[in-house]
């Protein structure tokens, strides 16, 4: 498994998990989830500085991007010229061409808005961006945004927050099966479990936020969903064995002292 | 002169980008500005006047998922 890497456009990763930065109590739960985690790779959220009240410390005090793969989000954008906005001053701030681009089609479902994320991966790909986007579980769509260019599709297992595992597991085993870009399940992950579900069938990551930040105990669930990534996985490598309708002995059926 | 700084009508001595920047303590932080829509790159902060009425974005990097 140690040469089993995760390459997404022109970076390489040992970790298929993906966190997110978001919903945590403090800067030092982040850091300590994160590292728990042992993900390489970390979604930020681009705001406005809060001129008033800048506080003394960031994020980035805590997450230093040296040690991690930085990626940007483009979450609360609503259109496509909004995260295109939002992805290039994130690039300028730190130099980062992988992004996440998700563009928000309500505020209840936070459901994605295709046609926006669609006109919007297209400038970013010819801007220089490489795209992980998020995206429905929708295979016609995930195709589409691979061939604009994007280096990984991020169906979504069920709406983001929410915690209820895979809606669709088959369409998530659709999409992998039929892209030629590393598929990433995002948002909808409540468990270790689905994490390990969203592997075995076959996804090559998986971006996980509330499911870490809003458990009780942020760094043990970190750690589940670590070891979770990696079970499914090696799952997924091993090839499961069919499904049978009826019982198979798995003790020799010769042999018997009663013979 | 009156800036729209983040959405807030500004007052500001500042007459260059750069000098907005020191002027709110921000020179060691990692952010990125936007005049009137546009990237401003870090190393045109220093060149690029301000003028009544620009419309700044000053952003940074917070939690998010």
């Amino acid at each position: 498994m140690t040469d089993d890497v995760f390459k997404v456009g022109t970076y390489e990763f040992k970790s298929r998990l993906i966190v997110g930065s978001g919903k945590y109590k403090s800067f030092q739960a982040t850091k300590d989830a994160t590292e728990a985690s042992e993900a390489e790779m970390i979604t930020v959220a681009v705001r406005r500085v809060n001129i008033t009240d800048m506080g003394k410390e960031n994020l980035l005090d805590y997450i230093d991007p040296k040690e991690y793969t930085i990626l940007p989000n483009t979450a609360g954008c609503f259109n496509a010229e909004d995260a295109v906005r939002t992805l290039r001053l994130a690039r300028e701030a730190g130099g980062w061409d992988l992004v996440k681009l998700e563009v928000l089609g309500d505020t209840e479902t936070l459901y994605p808005n295709v046609v926006e994320t669609i006109k919007a991966a297209e400038t970013l790909v010819n801007d220089g961006f490489q795209v992980m986007v998020y995206t429905n579980d929708d295979p016609i769509v995930a195709r589409t945004l691979e061939e604009i260019g994007c280096v990984a599709v991020m169906p979504l297992g069920n709406p983001i927050g929410s915690g209820r595992g895979l809606a669709n597991p088959f369409n998530i085993r659709v999409i992998k099966q039929r892209a030629h870009v590393p598929i990433v399940v995002d948002a909808g992950i409540g468990t270790a479990s689905d994490a390990a579900k969203a592997m075995e069938l076959g996804a090559d990551a998986a971006l996980i936020n509330t499911a870490i930040a809003e458990a009780k105990h942020e760094c043990l669930m970190a750690k589940a969903m670590r070891d979770a990534i990696r079970a499914g996985r090696q799952a997924y490598l091993a090839g499961r064995m069919s499904k049978r309708a009826f019982a198979s002995a798995s003790s020799p059926t010769e042999g018997y002292i009663w013979d | 002169m009156q800036i729209l700084l983040n959405g807030d009508t500004t007052s500001t001595n500042a007459t260059t980008l750069g000098e907005l920047v020191i002027e709110l303590g921000l020179e060691e932080r990692m952010i990125a500005i936007e005049r009137n829509l546009e990237v401003v790159p870090k190393s045109q902060y220093k060149d690029t006047r301000l003028c009544d009425n620009d419309r700044i974005e000053l952003v940074h990097m917070i939690g998010g998922g």
